[in-house]
């Protein structure tokens, strides 16, 4: 079975203010319906997310992001072990690893689209500064998905 | 009695602190102090997290249809057990007291599922790394990447095993994440003739994996004996579901209290009145409730939940492989494996076979396509739902008023229950390996694999990029740094 081209995978909760930024962001992209594009959304990432990236040509990553210097920020993501201290959540370097160590071949070309966040309470929603940035990083998210 | 008590330092203002933080990987939600006295023996160990106090209020005022879908945010590795517990509670507000077969059947299948990928996850994420490579190996090998590498064909199983649980949820919830498969008595969907095949068509491979896992963990054991006997091992009283024979069973059953010894405190308690048999305690230094036994009181009060608890506490597992496994756990090292805390990891193992047979079976039985979705009965303004949870048990508590808003929520996570035991597993290992003032990586390196078999929820339904150190400080009386370790 073919997949598209490229996987959009958002992370994050909707219901923990800012960390809902990276599934708002997705649904936009769901919406707009980006031809080779495909979206998915998750809590966190997992180990079984490095089978979601077979047969991609490229993954990006969108997510919340509590050091971008500015409203939004891109960053290449290459392979790496890293560290993990709890069975919660991977990073998206060691999904990379992950699925590089179980397949036996190199993952797609990858990229993390981080956007500024600050709170993460409990049934909040997104802080004033995330959603001004959020709508900064929406044209930049679409132009690099329908590249 | 056990008495492994925390607050009985005799001047606990002239104890030093030692402060590990943060375990988890959101700012400030998980830390561990380490209390010493002047001569540098640890006298207290506190866990802190303070991510669960504003569940109850993030519930509370919402229509109690909507809660079994919201409360899955509560949690990003474990949302379908507090999907299950909500539905359980909820049931009985819409006075359906017994569900259709179909209903019952397919909940049972997506909480084995979520059983299946939960402790796939742990294990294959978390024990196995410690426990292959020893918990003063290197950092950076000790993970699933790590495993990946020196164990290709186990961290591949992992990933699959974990895939599979994701399918079953996937199919009897409707969705990867967010299900709405169990709605407030029953459930919106059965399977299709499809789906069923689809999952019988892999079900006996993941029996033989998670068989594989099982001994895997015991060789391990065998290897490093006296480290897995004594590594921060204690009595605890416990408490768990089971089933109205005594057999294990993580959906549904009545609440069981043991001693440490065995010996019953109480037994098949309608867990519809838990508040009868459990209470809560509040401590000024944590966000997290301390729940005791009310027949013992507070202070000896404190037990343990969870796969060690169940595996050991049940009369026997209802499926035949992992009934065999318990018994060979409950007798290797005439029986000191099932006391130690890293049988945990065995205990899980177990666990995760019992979910695969129990998948199977469910997949042969015609139930499970059936169109009897929905009971009801008698609205009740309350309900309490009660599921063994990965972690251990669950506990969902609501008042619902007459314009169908929860008024009152109260919930009791695993990691609650196991407050007080992870400060002492906590406490026990950090006992033996603190050298005086200096913090040490190997330090930090025991102290973790100790909360790694607990693998407490340590407000886990974040997400966030640059959050991830791992700071560990001394602190003198005075509070002044004397020493301090980051990771991350």
């Amino acid at each position: 079975m073919s997949v598209a081209p490229t996987l959009v995978f958002a992370v994050g909760n909707l219901s923990r203010g800012d960390d809902a930024v990276g599934p708002l962001l997705a649904e936009r992209l769901a919406t707009a319906a980006v031809p080779g594009v495909e979206v998915l959304v998750d809590f966190q990432l997992q180990v079984e997310h490095a089978l979601d990236l077979a047969g991609r040509e490229r993954v990006i990553f969108v997510d919340a992001c509590v050091d971008a210097e500015a409203p939004f920020v891109e960053r290449p993501v290459v392979a790496d072990a890293g560290f993990a201290h709890t069975s919660h959540s991977l990073a998206p370097a060691q999904v990379l690893e992950t699925y590089r160590r179980v397949t036996g071949s190199e993952p797609p070309a990858a990229l993390l689209f981080g956007v500024r966040a600050h709170s993460f309470e409990l049934g909040a929603g997104l802080s004033p500064d995330t959603e001004r940035a959020s709508q900064a990083a929406w044209p930049r998210l679409l132009e690099l998905c329908c590249r | 009695m056990i008495t492994l008590p925390l607050e009985t330092a005799a001047h606990p203002e002239q104890l030093r602190r030692v402060v590990i933080e943060p375990l988890s990987r959101v700012e400030g939600h998980g830390k561990v102090t380490l209390l010493l006295d002047e001569d540098g023996h640890v006298q207290q160990a506190r866990l802190h997290i303070v991510e669960f106090r504003a569940f109850e209020k993030f519930i509370q005022g919402r229509p109690y249809w909507e809660v079994p879908v919201m409360v899955q945010r509560l949690c990003g590795i474990c949302p379908v057990s507090h999907h299950l517990a909500a539905c359980k509670a909820l049931d009985q507000v819409v006075g359906a007291t017994t569900l259709t077969p179909t209903a019952e059947k397919i909940r049972r299948l997506m909480h084995y599922g979520q059983i299946l990928q939960s402790h796939a996850l742990h294990f294959f994420h978390l024990s196995s790394p410690d426990l292959l490579f020893g918990f003063g190996s290197d950092l950076a090998r000790r993970n699933i990447v790590g495993v990946a590498a020196a164990y290709p064909d186990v961290a591949r199983q992992g990933v699959l095993l974990r895939r599979y649980g994701q399918e079953v949820i996937r199919h009897t919830a409707g969705k990867r994440i967010h299900g709405t498969g169990s709605v407030p008595g029953g459930v919106n969907k059965s399977l299709t003739a499809a789906e069923r095949d689809e999952l019988q068509k892999d079900i006996y491979q993941m029996i033989a994996w998670s068989r594989d896992a099982v001994r895997l963990v015991r060789q391990l054991f065998e290897q490093d004996l006296e480290t897995c006997r004594s590594f921060g091992t204690f009595a605890a009283r416990t408490l768990s579901l089971v089933r109205a024979d005594g057999a294990m069973d993580l959906y549904h059953g009545g609440l069981r209290a043991k001693h440490a010894d065995g010996g019953t405190i109480f037994d098949h308690v309608d867990y519809g009145h838990y508040w009868e048999q459990i209470s809560e305690e509040v401590k000024a230094w944590s966000y997290m409730k301390f729940p005791y036994l009310r027949a013992l009181g507070h202070e000896d009060g404190w037990y343990r939940v969870g796969p060690l608890t169940r595996v050991t506490r049940c009369d026997f597992i209802p499926t035949p492989l992992a009934d065999r496994e318990r018994r060979e756990f409950m007798a290797f090292d005439d029986g000191r494996a099932a006391q130690s805390t890293l049988g945990f990891h065995w205990a899980r193992m177990i666990e995760m076979l019992h979910a695969a047979e129990a998948i199977k079976d469910l997949l042969h039985d015609g139930d499970l396509l059936g169109t009897d979705l929905m009971a009801g009965g008698k609205r009740q303004a309350r309900g309490v739902g009660v599921i063994e949870a990965p972690r251990g048990t669950l506990i969902h508590h609501y008042r619902v008023d007459e314009s169908d808003q929860v008024v009152r929520a109260n919930l009791i996570v695993s990691t609650t229950h196991n407050n007080h035991a992870m400060n002492i597993a906590i406490r026990e290992v950090a006992r033996k390996y603190l050298d005086g003032r200096t913090l040490t990586e190997g330090l930090l390196n025991h102290i973790e694999v100790a909360v790694r078999a607990f693998d407490p929820c340590l407000s886990c339904a974040t997400h966030a990029v640059g959050r991830m150190p791992l700071s560990v400080q001394l602190l003198e009386a005075d509070g002044s740094v004397a020493d301090a370790l980051v990771r991350g």
